[in-house]
This record gives structure tokens, sequence and C-alpha cells, in this order.
């Protein structure tokens, strides 16, 4: 990654990324133990524990797709450029890419799979189906899960608000408009936030 | 048949949506979690030379690691097959290098980490020789491609005398095009998962062609091709990327023989950049001449083009055809040459040889409207031909004019100044700019069968993938509409290799060569459902005329009554009724030239003190002949603007000269459209059908969209600025020059 010369879509990505990251001591770092060190951890993934043995430099993207059958969450670039990981932690969106799993305890992870009731979708999936906001569909998860924390984060004031908020998500078969027009029908039935 | 059940040209719902929003729907890496090791490749570091060593010693004693597999333990693979989709190099066959990023070792481990961790240790050492990296000052090395070009045309053409008469006309333009290295970069990474059971392979993988897939590996392995099952359900994106089989796939199931495990292979979002072809860079030079009143009299085209080293493959893109056939002129000359280079082989992409071609052929144009002083569209108009010169034969269908029309009515091209840097918005420089757009209509034969279950619901069964065109979708309309059920009563089968064969989804030929297919199979189920009402017991039934019979909702009507499927299977003892069927493009088809067409309109503003160039409107209407569902076909014609967007402003991979490297082998730093860069996108179908292709009257719509659109923006920059770029991408230091 290009570090020294971020792209909007970088800064975009790593904004979206840093501001939920769980805090960690700055002592931790010089305790940190070999990569391939084993750790048990406790995951709550839509609102169920799940345990697993893991290497610590385990991303929670690795963990979702490899070590439980949560392969909704998608591996795009696993740099953080292109959004298709996305998910909710504490309800802010993440890429779970950029995010180590073992970080992620005593912390609420929600993915695609956890976004429906049952068989009833989410407003925001039911608005991405109605207005076939996807077409190869391996972008859709990451854009809906995006889309639904936009919502909450109050970036919907003109449709150019949310192309800008919803840049950190690289749709290649260039649903763009789609993707837009099932936000705005989702945020113009949303009641604003007090 | 009703509103509910023939819903052919509605838009209703992808019909794997739910599916997709919901996180549910399949791509390869996601099968056979349970078991599974994990390859990671190992890539060259020069462009050209030999390995002498790979010292694996590290990376086989780590943690997790299964093996190191090189050239010096691989198998020896079966003699390639002799079909388009086989990649052949480089298989860890010897001990060549011909480019930088080149396979040259897989690290096998219990998970993926300890498999990357220990590819990182493994140290190569090469003898290498100099390197071809770019194709600048290489023209004396230019060939001519091997083969014709996309296996049926001819490398070069000549009709008329092009030299007499430019030299004659008294209107002219000369000018070259650039266009750079381009990735396809789809969504989800090239992924294979590969199992063996005894001398049987099975692999999930990321294809557009499961068939070719399937051949591929036979051959490679020495198997019968029905001891190899390739699953592809969904497709993370292909846009030409996952045509062919590249190596990975292979390399993958060699990997889990050696091992004797499942193994999976995902390749990273660099690997992508040197694993699965691109976009080959071109240079193309172009003459045009008008009489005064801009009647075309001579246009001639000559396309340079680079390509990979012949040990490596040989792909040539064929940038030339379309100035061949698009408008009326009697001395037209066209001609491609290869230059060899040391990068990894290039393939089609979105709007292969078209979209290249265009931007040269469509900007062209413009500058002769310049030189014209005329209406860019008046041009076109001037020089519309109804038979293809370049085949002989009448177009199937070509309601180009139409195009034209319609589109810059909803444009407001009327209200557009000729002059550049004549209008403005604020302190934006607006311009306006379209092009013409045309692909050919292909079709291939396919086969696909349709089974009436007893209790209504209908299955479709074909081989053929879904690449986010809408496939799943279209084939359960055609065989509900033909049916007399909904769609949701169908399910389809597909990316599955011991379904029905069809051909690779590619070249915009899936709507035109599979629903033929599934519209055969369905009409066979519906006869022999009314073959069934008419030997049913009651007088009523025995002497009517099968013409006065439709399926509707679950039963066989008649003028008087109606007989439920249900009983009718019943009563025969069958618990379904399926017919299978090959369906072939007819003779007549091939007397016709068959391409879609299109008119792209575009405006941008440019920043006249930082020449940042924002599109800000789109109008396009295409030609796709019938639209099947215009909800997924207008999604598709959005995303091929999308691409030719990217194309003209962003897109661009660039080779470190001393490496021979792609530089930018990320998606940070290859830039492709986000959404803060994509306007509104008006799409108008003009659908006139094209009833000699196909019975359905489908034409096509991958590549046509994409097709264009560079030139169209160029075009609009020029009016914005009276800059004229000839060099793909438009970027702003090029504006500012």
């Amino acid at each position: 990654m290009t570090d020294l010369n971020p792209t909007r879509r970088t800064v975009l990505c790593a904004v979206a990324g840093m501001s939920v990251l769980p805090d960690v001591p700055q002592n931790a770092l010089a305790q940190t133990p070999p990569s391939h060190t084993a750790l048990s951890v406790t995951l709550r993934i839509n609102g169920a524990d799940i345990a697993r043995p893991i290497e610590v430099r385990t991303t929670l993207l690795e963990f979702l797709r490899e070590q439980t059958a949560l392969t909704g969450t998608k591996k795009g670039c696993d740099q953080g450029s292109c959004g298709a990981c996305t998910v909710h932690i504490d309800g802010h969106r993440v890429v779970s890419c950029l995010t180590l799993a073992a970080r992620c305890q005593g912390h609420e992870v929600t993915t695609i799979e956890g976004l429906a009731q049952g068989d009833v979708l989410h407003p925001m999936q039911a608005a991405f189906v109605a207005h076939d906001g996807m077409q190869c569909g391996y972008c859709t998860p990451g854009q809906v899960m995006s889309a639904v924390a936009l919502v909450k984060e109050g970036h919907t004031g003109t449709d150019d608000e949310i192309r800008e908020w919803m840049s950190g998500n690289l749709c290649r078969c260039g649903a763009y408009p789609n993707i837009v027009a099932a936000i705005r029908d989702v945020a113009d039935h949303t009641p604003a936030r007090g | 048949m009703s509103e509910q059940t023939n819903t052919i040209g509605h838009a209703i719902d992808r019909v794997d949506g739910r599916l997709k929003v919901m996180g549910h729907a399949k791509y390869a890496a996601e099968f056979a979690n349970t078991d599974v090791v994990h390859a990671v490749l190992v890539q060259s570091t020069i462009a050209a030379g030999t390995i002498l060593a790979i010292d694996a010693l590290v990376a086989r004693s780590m943690p997790g690691v299964i093996d190191v597999i090189t050239a010096e333990n691989a198998e020896k693979l079966h003699k390639a097959p002799e079909i388009q989709q086989a990649i052949s190099f480089p298989l860890l066959q010897s001990n060549e290098v011909l480019f930088n990023g080149q396979h040259i070792a897989i690290v096998v481990a219990d998970s993926l980490q300890q498999a990357q961790e220990a590819a990182a240790t493994v140290v190569v050492r090469y003898r290498p020789q100099d390197a071809v990296t770019s194709m600048e000052g290489r023209d004396g090395d230019q060939r001519k491609p091997s083969k014709k070009l996309n296996g049926k045309f001819e490398i070069d053409s000549a009709t008329g005398d092009f030299s007499s008469a430019f030299e004659a006309a008294p209107v002219k333009i000369s000018a070259t095009y650039k266009t750079p290295v381009e990735h396809h970069n789809p969504m989800e990474p090239h992924a294979t998962i590969a199992a063996w059971s005894g001398d049987k392979l099975k692999v999930w993988t990321a294809t557009q062609g499961i068939s070719g897939t399937q051949q591929t590996l036979a051959g490679f392995f020495g198997l019968a091709e029905n001891d190899v099952t390739v699953i592809c359900p969904f497709v993370g994106g292909g846009f030409g990327s996952k045509g062919n089989t590249w190596t990975p796939v292979t390399l993958a199931a060699m990997a889990a023989r050696h091992v004797k495990r499942r193994v999976k292979l995902e390749i990273t979002r660099e690997q992508m950049f040197f694993s699965n072809g691109y976009r080959p860079q071109t240079r193309q030079a172009l003459k045009l001449a008008a009489d005064r009143d801009g009647k075309l009299l001579a246009l001639r085209h000559d396309g340079v083009i680079a390509t990979a080293m012949p040990g490596a493959g040989e792909f040539a893109e064929p940038v030339a055809l379309i100035s061949r056939m698009l408008y009326a002129c009697p001395n037209i000359s066209t001609s491609h040459r290869l230059i060899d280079i040391n990068q990894s082989l290039p393939t089609y992409m979105r709007g292969p040889g078209e979209a290249s071609g265009s931007f040269a052929l469509e900007s062209g144009m413009d500058e002769l409207a310049v030189a014209l002083d005329m209406d860019p569209v008046a041009l076109r108009m001037r020089n519309l031909i109804d038979s293809d010169a370049s085949e002989g034969k009448p177009f199937a269908s070509k309601p180009l004019a139409e195009c034209y029309t319609k589109a810059a009515e909803a444009f407001g091209w009327s209200r557009r100044t000729p002059a550049p840097r004549s209008m403005k918005n604020g302190r934006m420089l607006v311009g306006m700019g379209m092009a013409t757009t045309s692909y050919p209509t292909n079709r291939m034969k396919a086969s696909a069968e349709v089974a009436m279950l007893q209790d209504g619901t209908v299955i479709v069964r074909c081989g053929t993938q879904d690449l986010g065109t809408g496939t799943y979708t279209t084939m359960a309309q055609v065989a509900a509409a033909e049916l007399g059920v909904s769609p949701d009563r169908v399910r389809v089968e597909l990316g599955d290799s011991r379904l029905p064969k069809a051909p690779v989804s590619g070249g915009s030929m899936t709507t035109a060569s599979v629903l033929p297919a599934v519209q055969e199979a369905a009409t066979a189920v519906r006869e022999a459902l009314f073959d069934m009402a008419l030997k049913a017991k009651g007088d009523q039934w025995h002497n009517l005329d099968r013409t006065a019979l439709t399926l509707d909702n679950g039963a066989v009507v008649g003028p008087n009554s109606q007989l439920g499927i249900t009983d009718l299977l019943a009563q025969a003892s069958l618990p379904s009724l399926s017919r299978k069927v090959e369906a072939t493009p007819s003779d007549e088809a091939d007397t016709f030239s068959r391409h879609a067409f299109g008119a792209q309109f575009a405006e941008v503003h440019v920043d006249p003190d930082f020449g940042t160039v924002r599109v800000k409107r789109w109008v396009g209407a295409f030609d796709v002949g019938r639209v099947i569902n215009a909800k997924t076909a207008r999604s598709q014609l959005i995303g091929g603007i999308v691409f030719g967007i990217g194309m003209a402003l962003m897109e661009e991979t660039r080779t470190d000269r001393a490496s021979g490297r792609f530089a930018n082998a990320n998606i940070a730093d290859y830039l492709i459209p986000v959404s803060a860069d994509i306007p509104d996108i008006n799409t108008i179908f003009v659908e006139t059908g094209d009833p000699i292709t196909t019975r359905l009257g489908v034409k096509g719509i991958g590549e046509l969209p994409t097709v264009g659109a560079a030139a169209a923006i160029a075009n609009a920059v020029y009016h914005a600025t009276g800059k004229r770029i000839r060099d793909l991408p438009i970027r702003l230091d090029k504006v500012m020059a």
C-alpha cells in the first residue's frame, strides 16, 4: 500500500476502519508474541458466541471465511482498498481484512448474514433487490453493510453525499447508480434521527 | 399466456438477488471449506532468463507446510488441448522465465497464513537475460499475428484504393492514438478448490466457461472429459479475465494431486495483474478523408499491439475490425501487427478490439467533423450504410440512425454550441461529445434441458454461467413464458459441467446462445403435455385442434375445460416430464452481418485551472435486439458505460521498464471508477429485434456499452478545452500540458 501517497479511496477506507478499532494499550505492542502463536478467542458474531483456536495474525475476514462458515463477507483485495469485506463492529462499518480477529473480542460483530430477520430482508437488502443494486453480487454484501451504516451516519442528504460516502466500496460491474437509488429509497423511508 | 407468466421484456427482479444480498450466493473459494489445505504461488522477480535453483529448505521446515512444488518435482502434464481457452504456460514444466510475475513455485500448507509466510522465504537464483519490457522503440520487430483475428477475421484488409483516394481528397485528418495496458479487476479474485478422487478431478473455480475448463483440465491430466467436474454457480465478475483456463486453475489441480489433499488456491489482488490477462497496449494510426459534404472517401486504420513472447501464447487485439464495417466508405485499408514483449499473455477485455479500436476511429471522426466544420452527429448520419461492405452481406438489423436521433434528443445535443471552450457552467468548462458503438452479435450452439414436475415446478438445466448479467433470471423468464407459470416457479441450474453443454460466457453471446435452447426445450415440454392431454380420458379432448390449447397456471387449458398437469403426469406415472434440446445457429444467419449498435453522448466539466475532468451526464441509446429483462439489461448497459468511463479517465497499468513488472498492481493505485465518479446515466433501448440470429430476437449487451465510451469522453474534453487527447487515460496532466 502506498501510505505516503494516499488516494481518496484509501483515505476513506482508513477513516472508516480506524474510527472504531478497539483501543490497544501502548505497551501491548512491545509484548506482541510471534505471529503464528496460537490463541483461543471467543467472538460475538450476529448475536452468537463463536469460540475458535486461531493464530494471532488471523484477520477478522479470514476468521469469518475460513474458521466459520460465514462466507458472505468477501475478500476482494485483502488490503483495505475495495470494501468488499465490510462488516459492522458495534454498529460501525469496518473493513474486516485490516482488522485482527483477536481484537474483536468483547465487541459485537455483524456480518451480512446477520442483517435479515430470518427470511425477512433488511429494508436495505430489499431495496438493493428492487433497484438491482448489483450484478455479479461479489461486492454486494460489503455495499449493503456500508449502506446500512451510511444511513445511520446521516450521510444521505444529497445523492452526491451518498456517492462520496459509498466510494470506499468498489463495484466493477458498475452498479453505482442503482446502489445510490436503493440507498436514496431507504433513506427517504427512514425517520430522521432525533 | 398471462402478464404474470409472460414476463419477457419486463423489469422483473433478478431471481438470484435475494441470495446475493443475504450473502448466501456461493463463489468458488467458498465451497468445501473443511479438510482443505491452502496453496500460495511464488512468482518470478525477473522478466527473462532461466531459473538456476529454487531454495525452499526453510519453507519446507516451517510449521504447517506440506510441500513446495517447483519444476523439479512437479508432474509432467500432457499437451494442451487445441482450444482457445487452454493456457499452457507457465505450468512448472520448465525453468524458463518469460515474464516478471510468472508462477514458479507453489507452497502448500495447512493454513493460508502458514503458506503465505513460507512462500515469502523461498529463495530463487536466476540467470537473467535481456528483457523486452516495452513496445516503444521496437517497431523493427513488428510481426503479423500467426492466426486469423478472433479465429475468423483476416489480419489485414483492403477495399478500393486507399492511397489514391486519400491523396486526392479535399478534407483529411491523420492521427495516432494510444491505449495503455488495462486490467479487468473483477471484484472476486480467481480462486480454485481442487479435489481428486482416484483419477477423477473436481474443481470449484471462478470461470466464464465451465466447458472450456473441463476440456482443458482433462487434456492436461490425460483424463476423459467426464472424469473432470467443474462447478461455478456464481462468478464474481469476469469481463474477459475468467474466459480462459488460466494457469492457477491447473496449478491448483497439480498441487492437490501432489499433496493428495483438497487444495484451495485463491490468488491475491496483486497476482490478478500477472495471472489472467489484461487489455494489451495499442498504438493505432488512423487516416480519414472526406469530400466537403462529409462523405467519407478513404479510411486507413493500422494497429500495432503488444503481446507476450511466443512461448507464453499469442493474443492479437483486433482493433481495426470496427473500421471495416461501421461507415460507408469506398476505400478502406486496415492492418494488425504485433510486438512481442516479456509480459504475461494479454486477453479479451470488455469490448475486446472494438473498445480500443473505437477510441481511435470515433476520436478520428470527431477530428474530421472539426476539419469539415460539421456537426459530429450529422457527419455520422451522412455515412450510414445498411450493408456490411467488409463481408458483402446486409445487416440483419441496424437501427443506428434511430439511436443517434433518440440519444441526441434525450441529451439535448441541439443546445451544444460547436466551438471549443464556448460552453461554461460557473468557472467549469462544459464539453459535450458523442461516439458510435457497435459490437458483433455472436451465437454458438448450446444445449438445455427443461423439466416440468408434478407439483408444477419447472426446472431448467444448462451448463452456462451467470457473470451477473442476469442469465439465471432470463432463463427463468423464457421457460416460464413457454410453460405458463410465473418465473418464481422456475428453478434454474447452471454452472456445473454435468449439465447440458453451453459455450463460454464471452463476446456477449450467452443470451443469444442459451435462451433459444431453453425456449426450444420448454416448447417441447409444452407440446408433450398437449399430446398427453389430447389422449386423455374424456371425449371432449380427443378431437381438439392443438392450436386451441394453452398452458396456464399448472394446467392444459382447452376451449371448454382444463386438465391439471399434476393429474396428467400422475396418470401417466411420471414424476416429471423433461426434454433436452441442442439449439444451433441457422445457416440463414450466416448470410447476414449481425451487429448491435448504439450512440453514446457524454457531458464533462473540466476545471480550467486544474485540468480535472468530471463526467456529469450520460445518455446512451442502444440497439441490443429484443430486451428480455429491462432491469438486468439496463444494469448491464450502465455497467458497461462505467467501465468505459474508467477506460477514458483512469485506467492504466504502468510497467517498470527496468524489471518488466507491472508497477501499480493493486486496486488502490490502479484506479477504477468509484461511486463519486459516476453521474446519472440514461439508457434508451432502441428495440427493433433481430429475427435472423434467434427466434427470440435478441442480440447481446455486455460489450456494446463500453465501446465508444472513451471516444465520447475524449470528444467532450476536446469540446470543453480545445485540447485533443489521443493517449488514454485522459489524466489531468495531459489536459494541462
